[in-house]
């Protein structure tokens, strides 16, 4: 399973995308592409995103449901959904509800 | 400390209103970000794990009060309340929105700092000893010569797209504490018999996957012909440097390849024509002595009265008594003393400072030492010039801002890189390694009792956390999705520069703090006595002890 993430062109915020085609400050929403043909579509999406310059560095990764929650399989992109895992109190991690990367 | 003339200021205002351009026309799609991105690095503008990063030069690590108060507002303003200071002795924030960006410039710009050429394959942000002129053992400051090289390498136009990045460290002192026998080009200013200053001049030095110790290619260069010799170096650098291969890019690798003998030969024959060609790169006498006066020491009066006050109020606090042991060195003023502010409180992040921290050291540096600040590349702050009737003064206003930790050159004052927590580079975390190692060796007592110990951890093979160089240094990897730790001894950045041993197979994340305790403790059982420190007793014991310690049966094995 994989799902499309990037970083938004203004800012750099971290941003998966969703099932309206809309990038989402959160991965919990992020659409789960679970065949190659829903990964191309994602990456479709994702090219034409880059051409509007709505983000940048769009790549796929490998996700699994735990417990229905989306979560991906390297720390790395645990870390970037959740925020510095030294710094509870920065990135996402930080919203009310949010859960940590470790 | 030096001032913008009218030609910087034009030139940094001028870059600004570039980037601001560049940037507008980023956002408005005008340019793609293959177009933008080499623009973005030329002005320190990273793209991170959570969002952009922000670079922003502090040359030679000298800072005044002003300035720092600025990196604070920037903080507060554009960022997140903190910021990072690093190894090449600049500022790092990281969460800032490109937006905001050429606004940040522009008010770096009003106190005479910048972001250019923190990035890119051009010449870095010159770096030099932190305790640079004060230090009892300096024979000349080595700032000045610092202050040349940065504009003559400012948007250089032959040396803007080198094969690779270069970074350059000078220091004026016999004791290396700029690391410069670790950088593309390291000068170490010197004093002929007949009195003329000069520079020893190494080359090649370099971390990253591929570690080398630079190369000796000069005894004396005299000082005017300072840029007639950088220039050679670059030259034959630029020219033969590999381009094919990124890997293979720096100079370093050029030197290996080439032999130290045949490039000195390469380059020396460069410098001769360049001195014969007419260009005029020969630095006047008046020209350095008046970057020379830029960096003259404040007046110090005399203030003998400190030695009385010291020695009567490190009785009464023995927090006071523990810092003047680790974070206070000696001056060329005997009346004086230099300061290292520790940012590596116990279990905190190597070389974070929030805003309110900045200020108040800030307020400190204007009110006790002159106004004047630096950054060491071991990520700490400095205070250069303070008297020692002030030290029990700066050290009550540093205890209220949580900056007292006396723990200078122990195993607790420790470098780290962003790591995985932040850096889109990273393979393994470095900052939460950092952090339990310094709370399992918090105890001053524990520290003091092992010594001088210097722990350097990088989160991947790029070394920004100069792990190659660290008494014990720590490398993270990933290895079948989980994050490795794998260890090297007897690494050392001074004088007498080595590049650490691999010691064995690596550590999972929960082990590493275990094994370096292990190896710690094969430390203070085998060494001769408290005066010889851990590099001192590896360099006598080798590596057997060590991996005896970790590894067992398994490392008599092999």
């Amino acid at each position: 399973m994989k799902i499309l993430t990037a970083n938004r062109l203004i800012d750099g915020e971290a941003v998966w995308l969703a099932p309206d085609y809309s990038w989402s400050e959160t991965i919990d929403v992020a659409e789960v592409a679970r065949d190659k043909d829903a990964e191309a579509r994602l990456e479709a999406v994702g090219a034409e995103a880059i051409r509007r310059n709505r983000v940048v560095d769009v790549n796929l990764v490998d996700v699994e449901l735990v417990d229905g929650a989306i979560v991906p399989i390297r720390l790395r992109e645990r870390i970037r959904a959740a925020g510095p895992t030294n710094r509870l109190d920065l990135g996402k991690q930080a919203r009310p509800g949010a859960a940590s990367a470790v | 400390m030096y001032r913008y003339d009218e030609f910087d200021h034009a030139f940094v205002a001028a870059r600004v209103a570039e980037f601001r351009d560049q940037a507008g026309r980023r956002l408005s799609g005008e340019l793609t970000e293959d177009q933008f991105k080499p623009l973005r690095l030329m002005n320190g503008v990273y793209l991170q794990l959570h969002a952009y990063m922000l670079r922003i030069a502090v040359p030679y690590g000298t800072l005044s009060s002003k300035q720092l108060r600025m990196l604070a507002h920037i903080a507060r303003t554009y960022d997140k309340g903190y910021g990072h200071f690093t190894t090449r002795q600049n500022i790092q924030f990281n969460w800032p929105a490109l937006k905001d960006i050429p606004d940040i410039l522009e008010e770096l710009a009003s106190v005479e700092m910048h972001a250019i050429q923190t990035s890119g394959n051009c010449i870095r942000n010159v770096t030099a000893d932190h305790f640079a002129g004060a230090a009892a053992d300096e024979i000349a400051d080595p700032r000045p010569y610092a202050e040349i090289l940065r504009q003559w390498s400012s948007v250089h136009p032959e040396f803007s797209y080198l094969p690779r990045k270069f970074k350059i460290a000078v220091t004026g002192a016999e004791r290396d504490r700029a690391a410069i026998q670790t950088h593309d080009i390291g000068l170490h200013v010197k004093k002929s018999a007949d009195g003329r200053l000069g520079f020893a001049v190494y080359v090649g030095g370099g971390q990253g996957r591929t570690p080398m110790v630079a190369k000796k290619i000069r005894d004396f260069l005299p000082e005017a012909d300072l840029l007639f010799y950088t220039t050679a170096i670059l030259r034959v650098y630029n020219l033969h440097g590999r381009r094919d291969n990124k890997y293979k890019a720096r100079i370093k690798i050029l030197v290996h390849e080439t032999g130290a003998e045949e490039l000195t030969r390469q380059v020396e024959a460069e410098f001769a024509a360049l001195k014969a060609s007419g260009e005029d790169l020969k630095l006047p006498q008046a020209d350095i002595r008046a970057i020379d006066r830029y960096f003259a020491p404040p007046e110090l009066t005399e203030r003998a009265e400190g030695w009385g006050a010291v020695a009567a109020e490190r009785k009464l606090d023995a927090g006071f008594d523990a810092w003047l042991r680790r974070n206070v060195v000696e001056h060329r003023n005997p009346d004086y003393a230099s300061v290292t502010i520790s940012l590596k409180g116990i279990g905190e992040v190597p070389g974070d400072a929030t805003d309110a921290q900045m200020d108040a050291v800030a307020d400190i540096a204007e009110k006790y030492a002159f106004d004047e600040l630096r950054v060491s590349h071991e990520q700490n702050l400095i205070l250069p010039h303070v008297a020692r009737a002030d030290l029990k003064a700066v050290f009550d206003a540093l205890v209220a801002i949580g900056l007292a930790t006396p723990n200078a050159g122990l195993v607790t004052d420790i470098i780290a890189c962003p790591g995985l927590d932040y850096c889109a580079l990273a393979n393994a975390r470095s900052i939460s390694v950092a952090q339990e190692i310094s709370t399992r060796f918090g105890s001053q007592e524990k520290q003091e009792e092992i010594g001088d110990l210097k722990i350097k951890i990088s989160g991947c093979i790029n070394a920004c956390g100069h792990h190659h160089v660290g008494h014990i240094g720590i490398l993270g990897v990933e290895k079948k999705g989980t994050e490795l730790y794998q260890i090297t001894l007897g690494g050392s950045a001074d004088e007498n520069t080595s590049i650490g041993e691999i010691v064995g197979r690596g550590f999972a994340a929960d082990e590493i703090t275990n094994a370096i305790e292990t190896v710690v403790e094969t430390y203070l059982a085998h060494r001769a006595g408290r005066d010889e420190d851990f590099l001192a007793a590896y360099r006598r014991l080798g590596a057997a002890p060590f991996k005896e310690a970790l590894y067992g049966s398994e490392a008599r094995a092999a």
